[in-house]
């Protein structure tokens, strides 16, 4: 990189053109292998493109899927700013369903929906962020690497959550285990119902006013980094924790912030789902939404805006990519994830592979720009 | 081939002495907008020794960068012993003859001495080949040039100095006939220095061409046979070192004249506002790099602490600042005392007036990846002027960062800059800009002018003292006896964690310290001193 003398780009290069170029080389090659299985890759194309964005049930799905990966992307984002890798994403979020689940189970009739969804919020967050905690604080007060821990509480979660399921909180009398499904009055309002207000009728998809608390999360999660002592503490740390400390700033309690909002924001997938979607409790509701979140953040730079467009792009791959094996019988579910494994593999791996050769383009067109511009008239 | 020779007629070698070793023509390179090195053209005779002075900033690494390869110059070309070559890599470079020793060491620390200096020009497929291939090469190239160090030693073990002899080795080992050093007495204690520079005449008898990088004009009158000047980008003048003065250099690098003396009045101490007693830390392994100390700096006064670098400085400063817990003996600032059994933290001592200079400003003293007005409140940070409500307000920061620079000249005056891309006087004068500013009662100071060009050790020299004057108790640390002679009004001398010698500093000189902070002060001269 070093010995490449690129001028520095403009920031619509760095940030807009740069991505697009990336998924369109990821698209490009998924077209290769779509194209050697026999398929027509243009029509798969247009298929996902139609399947997530085409007509307001595929929206839905794609806007849904979005939903839990802001949450995800945003929880392993915050922890990257502090310099720490939260691949526990999942298992938090797993657990943040819980604690909305048993606080349902208890409450679910006991309060108005106004009250159930603040506490539902807090409930979900905390169990989260205590479920992140413990890692947190193994790797502030006894130095043991947050990625091993993290990992390792995935699998906890998933065995208490077994057990849990199997042993305590199955529905008595049913095989399957799932909980009770919580009272009607509960349950979050879908868009369709919210759009049902406003006597505008959509199709009926998961989507539900969470995805209302993903934004605020997003602007909530950009004002606490760039704009807060503790923000900028946290990117102290991330960035040196020597000048850090020498800058009055307590590493171990700063770890345990971050982690705790970590978790948190992870947490929150379990409000989506639990609260929003299934109204029960039951295994394997995380579907892999928490480690996506670590593409996804690391495709959106760390940066809230970044991480919903990149949520945007997972969402759409995922519906599209679910249309797309359902239409095209020989492209299989595991075909789909190839194709969003070459988006991250773009995106992450590779995202500055086309820098060298787009600032070549670019110094060589802003050196003729007058003469380009009448080329183009 | 006679052609080249002709072009420099000031030169006192004939037409018919033997091409320059290197000869860069027409050297131009920018970065965006700035223009790194204009029209640069120098020509460096083989088996001569080379100076390269210029501010932070002048375009001297950026030169010696193209020359290996680093970067690639937009004009100009480079001729190596009479023939023109590309130098489009480090390969390139090494495969003309070219070694560089780099200011920050490229070591493995856990390899040792032979395995570093074998890394990437193994010879064969199997390690053991090359290991006795290497052994064999690297005792020739000891006796030849002098070059001793301990080839089975770990790099982590050893001094900086002997890490930099390994620089060297590595360079010697790939076949260089031509050495860059890039401000190599940056990091050296006085003796390190001069055991360097012995080195390097041996190298220059062996016929080995060395171009040296640095800001210390001592240094250069003292090794170099030719010298050139940079500034602003461009060379501006070409001496013979023989024939031209330390002054006339100074002058020539910054392009006025300069004090050479600083002014300032005789200190009148008040108050006491640090008082250090019995203060001892132990490092990892329980041993004790502060030593049992004891010393109090009043306000109003300058106390410089001399030493060769290693010799518990850095551990005192740390832990004055609260950065590291102490474990024996108390620090007392204005009537707080900081005990074992009571430590403190950064952020505590900052709040009891004290500001702190650290001795590495990169990596601790700002957040390089910081913006300028990020960086420009680190550790005020929770301070309320800053604050709006539950959030940091960007505009007052900025604002404050903005007047900082201007009253410190910072250069350039633009807070929305990354703390990074500032040059080294730069970033030293936005730090103490910060430490500054409160008008601490007490200030920490670590090698304030460590790295900085001339303009700038002026600048900061004149504020430390200032802020005596105002009253301040300063506590300045450096291994430069130039510049502790030239502010402290008392002056300390470390050696091994202790204190060992205390003198007034107008009554202090080079021999004096120098033989105290070897600790070779017979006690009848260390009684004579004592204040």
């Amino acid at each position: 990189m070093s010995a490449s003398p690129v001028k520095p780009l403009p920031r619509w290069i760095d940030v807009g053109l740069i991505p697009v170029l990336n998924i369109l080389m990821a698209l490009f090659v998924s077209g290769l292998i779509i194209f050697a299985i026999g398929e027509d890759p243009w029509e798969a194309v247009k298929i996902m493109a139609y399947g997530a964005l085409g007509f307001d049930e595929g929206i839905g799905y794609t806007l849904y899927y979005t939903t839990n990966f802001i949450f995800t992307g945003l929880a392993v984002a915050v922890a990257f700013h502090t310099g720490l890798f939260n691949i526990g994403g999942e298992g938090q979020a797993y657990i943040g369903g819980l604690g909305v689940g048993l606080f349902l189970l208890a409450f679910d009739t006991a309060m108005p929906i106004w009250l159930l969804l603040p506490l539902g919020i807090v409930v979900a967050g905390l169990f989260g962020a205590a479920w992140a905690a413990v890692p947190a604080y193994l790797q502030a007060y006894r130095g043991s690497h947050i990625v091993i821990t993290t990992i390792m509480f995935n699998f906890i979660a998933a065995a208490l959550m077994v057990y849990l399921m199997v042993n305590i909180l199955i529905k008595p009398g049913q095989m399957s285990p799932q909980s009770v499904t919580f009272d009607k009055q509960s349950h979050l309002p879908f868009m369709s119902d919210v759009f049902g207000w406003f006597g505008m009728e959509i199709a009926r998809t998961p989507l539900n006013i969470t995805v209302f608390w993903a934004i605020i999360c997003c602007f909530g999660l950009w004002a606490f980094i760039w704009r807060t002592k503790w923000g900028y503490e946290t990117r102290a740390v991330g960035y040196n924790e020597r000048a850090a400390v020498y800058g009055g700033v307590d590493p171990k309690r700063t770890i345990m912030i971050a982690m705790f909002i970590s978790g948190g924001l992870a947490g929150f997938v379990g409000l989506n789902e639990i609260m929003g979607v299934h109204h029960k409790l039951l295994l394997n509701f995380t579907a892999g939404y928490g480690f996506t979140g670590i593409a996804v953040s690391l495709m959106g730079r760390n940066h809230p805006v970044g991480i919903v467009l990149a949520s945007l792009l997972f969402g759409i791959l995922y519906q599209g990519g679910a249309e797309l094996a359902f239409e095209m019988p020989s492209i299989t579910r595991e075909m789909v994830v190839t194709i969003q494994g070459l988006v991250i593999l773009f995106s992450g791996a590779l995202a500055y592979m086309s820098v060298p050769w787009v600032s070549k383009i670019y110094n060589y067109l802003a050196a003729d720009k007058p003469v380009a511009v009448e080329g183009e008239a | 081939m006679t052609s080249s020779t002709t072009t420099a007629g000031v030169q006192s070698g004939g037409s018919n002495s033997p091409p320059a070793a290197i000869e860069l023509k027409g050297i131009s390179k920018a970065f965006g907008l700035v223009q790194a090195n204009k029209d640069v053209s120098i020509k460096v005779e083989a088996g001569s020794i080379h100076g390269i002075v210029g501010e932070n900033g002048a375009g001297k690494s950026t030169l010696m960068s193209i020359l290996y390869g680093f970067y690639e110059a937009d004009e100009g070309t480079i001729h190596i012993d009479g023939n023109k070559v590309e130098i489009k890599n480090s390969n390139d470079a090494i495969a003309a003859g070219i070694g560089m020793v780099h200011q920050h060491f490229m070591l493995v620390d856990t390899f040792t001495v032979l395995e570093n200096v074998m890394m990437g020009a193994e010879s064969g497929a199997l390690l053991r080949d090359s290991v006795v291939a290497a052994r064999r090469e690297l005792e020739r190239l000891e006796k030849e040039y002098a070059l001793h160090v301990d080839p089975d030693a770990l790099a982590s073990d050893l001094p900086v100095g002997q890490l930099q002899r390994v620089e060297i080795l590595k360079a010697l080992y790939r076949g260089a006939r031509i050495l860059i050093l890039d401000e190599p007495t940056g990091v050296l204690t006085p003796q390190e220095t001069d055991q360097l520079f012995r080195i390097l005449g041996a190298l220059k008898d062996q016929g080995v061409t060395i171009i040296l990088i640095t800001h210390k004009l001592r240094e250069i009158m003292d090794v170099t046979d030719n010298v050139e000047v940079m500034r602003h980008g461009k060379m501006v003048a070409h001496r013979v070192t023989a024939e031209t003065s330390k002054e006339e250099l100074a002058e020539l690098m910054v392009g006025r004249k300069m004090r050479t003396d600083l002014q300032k009045q005789d200190a009148k101490p008040g108050d006491v506002a640090l008082v250090v007693e019995n203060l001892t830390v132990r490092d990892g392994y329980g041993i004790a790099k502060v030593d049992n100390v004891s010393f109090e700096v009043k306000a109003g006064e300058i106390v410089g602490v001399a030493g060769v670098s290693g010799n518990g400085q850095s551990e005192l400063l740390e832990a004055l600042s609260g950065i590291t817990p102490i474990d024996d003996g108390r620090i007392i600032y204005d009537g707080t005392d900081i005990t074992p059994s009571r430590p403190t933290d950064p952020a505590a001592v900052r709040h009891m007036s004290v500001g702190h200079v650290p001795e590495d400003r990169q990596r601790l003293g700002m957040i390089t990846n910081f913006e300028a007005w990020e960086s420009s409140i680190l550790g005020h940070q929770r301070s309320p002027e800053f604050q709006k409500g539950l959030f940091l307000d960007p505009h007052t920061v900025k604002t404050h960062c903005k007047s900082l620079m201007e009253q410190f000249d910072v250069r350039p005056p633009t807070p929305d800059i990354k703390s990074a891309n500032f040059s080294g006087g730069n970033q030293q004068k936005l730090i103490l800009a910060r430490e500054i500013e409160r008008n601490p009662k007490v200030l920490l100071v670590g090698q304030p002018t460590r790295g900085v060009d001339i303009g700038a050790i002026e600048f900061i020299h004149r504020q430390l003292v200032e802020l005596r004057d105002k009253g301040g108790a300063v506590l300045l640390i450096s291994v430069e006896l130039d510049e502790v002679m030239t502010l402290a009004d008392r002056i300390l001398v470390m050696f091994e964690g202790r204190i060992v010698a205390q003198v007034a500093g107008d009554k202090a000189d080079e021999r004096m310290l120098g033989l105290m902070m070897a600790n070779a002060m017979t006690d009848e001269n260390s009684n004579e001193v004592s204040a």
